[in-house]
């Protein structure tokens, strides 16, 4: 007997293959059929979509699951129980874990305990250098047989411009995407927020755009020179936005991310610092979001990412200057992404749903973010319209670090299928 | 007679938030405070019983003195607890420690810390009046009120005046809270130093910016001098002292730019032959002892006037 799926009456919204209509889904055994015949349909799973949109699971390429190591803030269960909370299936986890990702071992470690305890997919990356000390090139085609989608230093930058030479010339050979983190460090010593008026007026040790414009411009050509894709990740700054569309219109190989809070914060939400808006890189100006914002609808960033960073409330309760970095997304980014660019009227509601599909998919060569058939049946569905308030102690992450708590958001997520299966109905996780 | 003072805050955080009034309310007790100071006995009632805890857990010496001599002249019982001396070096967070000091029933706070924004913060985790003694470069509000006092003392008023402000202003807490409180008094300011140490985006807050210290110090009725250090957070700002003080120190005939009898302040402590010439800190020109002076009984007017709106009572004066 097989397991069927059967949605029905939803809009359906398929990015990738250009679908956007009121229709059916249909799955058999995990996988995305075209029909069902009349005893499938009899024998089927059914869920009533009507009114709702039906999507392919959401994909976010940039999330911090703290598992080993530090699983006080979070680990595999919970952050993939927060994941699919949100309507995301698929995630890329960074390697900032304790150990660090730089050998085949801790990814092996990783991959048991997602097939455990994970109840979406849950892909691990490996470090660029050994330690994440910016050194030493990590044993990259070990990582990649262990099962690594990317590699990345993510959350330190490598400083030396020979060691991202070699990283990204060696990392081309096994076609595997870099991801970096970009920060020059010697301009952000003590920083803890972003150099403009806001600094000024707190008080607090100021991170200059510039930081982070120098080393996507030396990516930039970096990329040029060897030929490899370079990502850069969390790009927050307008000159980054501008250095990435022109090289992309010179046909170079590089992208970027924007994460939700940088399109829709600013540094003025420090006033009262709130350590829920300190994240690296820290929150700009109004016209850098702006500036974010259209790069999303140019297609200059290719993806939406959360960086969903968990710190428990002990960490994040204390001064400013030693709070560590970093808040929380998963369960609240669809909503929140669609705030900013869909009900906002920039961008349709396909385009944002591509933006956290197939797009960073296709970067990390996922197969996921379709409903494409024959592709495993990870799906989506939520009420584009439906208001609710932010509470971050309902949230099935372990953390609690989120800017958006308490506040109003619109869109919220119905059901979250992994491979057919039900994994979130909207209020509990069911695998 | 006695007066009595109207006044709605239980902290003193930052002098941003402050109205004209407000600012002139806490004068308004600190000329009455500063009356009861010429008599043999100086103590005053207010805080008698009291208990308050000076928390410095950043080294700090006339600030703590002055606050410690404000409070027990108006009879409150004193503990001091010094950075090194603390459980924070223990691992305690500062909201464990202060929640400690409310346990043992302090009355009021009074911090001194090295990060921008920990008043703030302890103001929304304990129920009791928090002072702040100076914040990392955020604000140190007693120290902008006891300049503007001093100011006063000397002019009259302070509307329409040209004050400079001259130095380390980025990383300095007395600059920011100087610059809000002596605009909320009408006064025009200017910033001065190097260019990385006096960003134009300063402009933001109303003030004029100026690289050039004759333009700086022409026609200004009051200087107020910055410690210059050229330590960690600095060291890449500018090449060396003995550069600062040959573009920047103040020095006399670089202070014949001023308006004659213009008044030299400085916050302390000084660095003699720096930022300024031995010569002109010790001149009639200097109030840099009467600001210590002043910085006591303004001192005593905030821990009155945040002590008795935390109590529900009206802040009553001494009588004049």
């Amino acid at each position: 007997m097989s397991d069927i799926l059967w949605i029905t009456g939803g809009r359906v919204i398929d990015p990738a293959n250009q679908r956007d209509a009121i229709g059916d889904v249909f799955a058999i055994d995990g996988v995305f059929v075209d029909s069902l015949d009349q005893a499938q349909m009899t024998a089927a799973t059914k869920f009533d979509a009507s009114g709702l949109v039906v999507a392919p699971g959401l994909v976010d390429i940039h999330v911090h699951f703290r598992d080993p190591g530090q699983t006080h803030k979070e680990d595999i269960a919970s952050g993939s129980r927060a994941a699919a909370a949100g309507g995301f299936t698929t995630v890329v986890c960074m390697p900032n874990t304790s150990p660090v990702c730089d050998n085949a071992g801790t990814i092996q470690r990783i991959m048991d305990k997602v097939e455990r305890d994970s109840v979406i997919n849950v892909y691990p990356t490996g470090c660029l250098t050994i330690g994440m000390d910016g050194e030493q090139l990590a044993p990259t085609g070990q990582l990649k047989n262990a099962g690594v989608v990317a590699v990345t230093d993510d959350g330190k930058c490598v400083q030396s411009n020979e060691i991202m030479r070699r990283a990204v010339e060696y990392a081309k050979m096994f076609d595997l995407p870099i991801m970096d983190h970009c920060q020059d460090a010697s301009l952000t010593r003590g920083s803890v927020m972003n150099e403009g008026e806001w600094s000024l007026r707190l008080g607090l040790r100021g991170w200059p755009k510039i930081a982070e414009d120098i080393i996507v411009a030396r990516n930039v050509l970096l990329a040029e020179l060897t030929g490899a894709h370079i990502h850069m990740q969390h790009v927050s700054s307008a000159n980054s936005v501008e250095i990435l569309r022109r090289a992309i219109a010179r046909g170079i190989s590089v992208s970027g991310e924007a994460s939700p809070h940088h399109i829709e914060f600013t540094d003025a939400c420090l006033k009262d610092y709130d350590t829920n808006y300190k994240m690296n890189p820290p929150l700009r100006t109004e016209a850098d979001k702006e500036a974010l914002i259209e790069g999303l609808c140019d297609g200059t960033l290719c993806c939406i990412a959360t960086d969903h960073a968990p710190h428990s409330p002990d960490e994040k309760d204390r001064e400013f200057d030693t709070a560590p970095f970093g808040i929380i997304g998963l369960e609240n980014s669809l909503a929140s992404s669609l705030g900013t660019l869909y009900h906002s009227g920039r961008l349709s509601l396909s385009e944002v749903i591509a933006l956290m599909t197939h797009k960073g998919a296709e970067l990390c060569k996922l197969d996921a973010g379709t409903l494409s058939v024959g592709a495993a049946a990870d799906i989506c569905i939520f009420d584009p319209d439906e208001e609710w308030t932010v509470d971050a102690d309902q949230f099935f992450s372990k953390s609690r670090n989120c800017p958006w708590n308490r506040r109003t958001l619109k869109a919220k997520i119905k059901g979250t299928y992994v491979g057919g299966t039900q994994v979130f109905d909207g209020t509990s996780i069911t695998a | 007679m006695s007066q009595s003072l109207v006044w709605n805050r239980k902290d003193l955080i930052d002098v941003e938030p402050l109205s004209r009034d407000e600012i002139e309310t806490i004068f308004t007790a600190a000329t009455a405070f500063k009356k009861t100071m010429e008599a043999d006995d100086k103590k005053q009632p207010y805080l008698e019983g009291r208990t308050v805890v000076n928390l410095f857990l950043e080294p700090s010496t006339r600030t703590r003195l002055a606050f410690e001599v404000a409070a027990s002249r108006l009879s409150a019982d004193t503990i001091t607890v010094t950075g090194a001396a603390s459980s924070l070096t223990k691992g305690e967070t500062l909201r464990d420690t202060a929640r400690n000091m409310e346990a043992l029933k302090a009355d009021m706070i009074i911090m001194r810390h090295s990060a921008s924004g920990a008043p703030n913060y302890l103001s929304k985790v304990i129920d009791i009046p928090v002072i702040n003694a100076g914040d990392g470069s955020h604000a140190h509000p007693t120290q902008a009120l006891l300049d503007a006092f001093t100011l006063l003392e000397k002019l009259g008023s302070l509307d329409g005046k040209k004050v400079t402000i001259l130095g380390d202003i980025l990383f300095s807490r007395v600059a920011r809270s100087n610059i809000f409180c002596l605009k909320a008094l009408g006064a025009d300011v200017t910033i001065a130093g190097p260019s990385t140490l006096v960003p134009k985006g300063f402009e933001a807050l109303g003030v004029k910016v100026s690289h050039d210290l004759q333009e700086a110090l022409e026609d200004a009725d009051a200087v107020m001098l910055l410690r210059i250090q050229h330590e960690r957070q600095t060291a890449t700002h500018f090449p060396s002292i003995g550069e600062y003080t040959s573009m920047f120190g103040l020095n006399k005939a670089r202070a014949e730019w001023l308006k004659p009898d213009a008044i030299i302040m400085h916050p302390g402590p000084i660095n003699r032959g720096v930022e300024i010439d031995s010569e002109l800190a010790d001149s009639n020109q200097s109030v840099i002892l009467e600001q210590v002076t002043n910085g006591i009984v303004v001192r005593m007017a905030v821990l009155h006037l945040c002590h008795c709106f935390f109590k529900g009572k009206t802040a009553e004066l001494p009588a004049i």
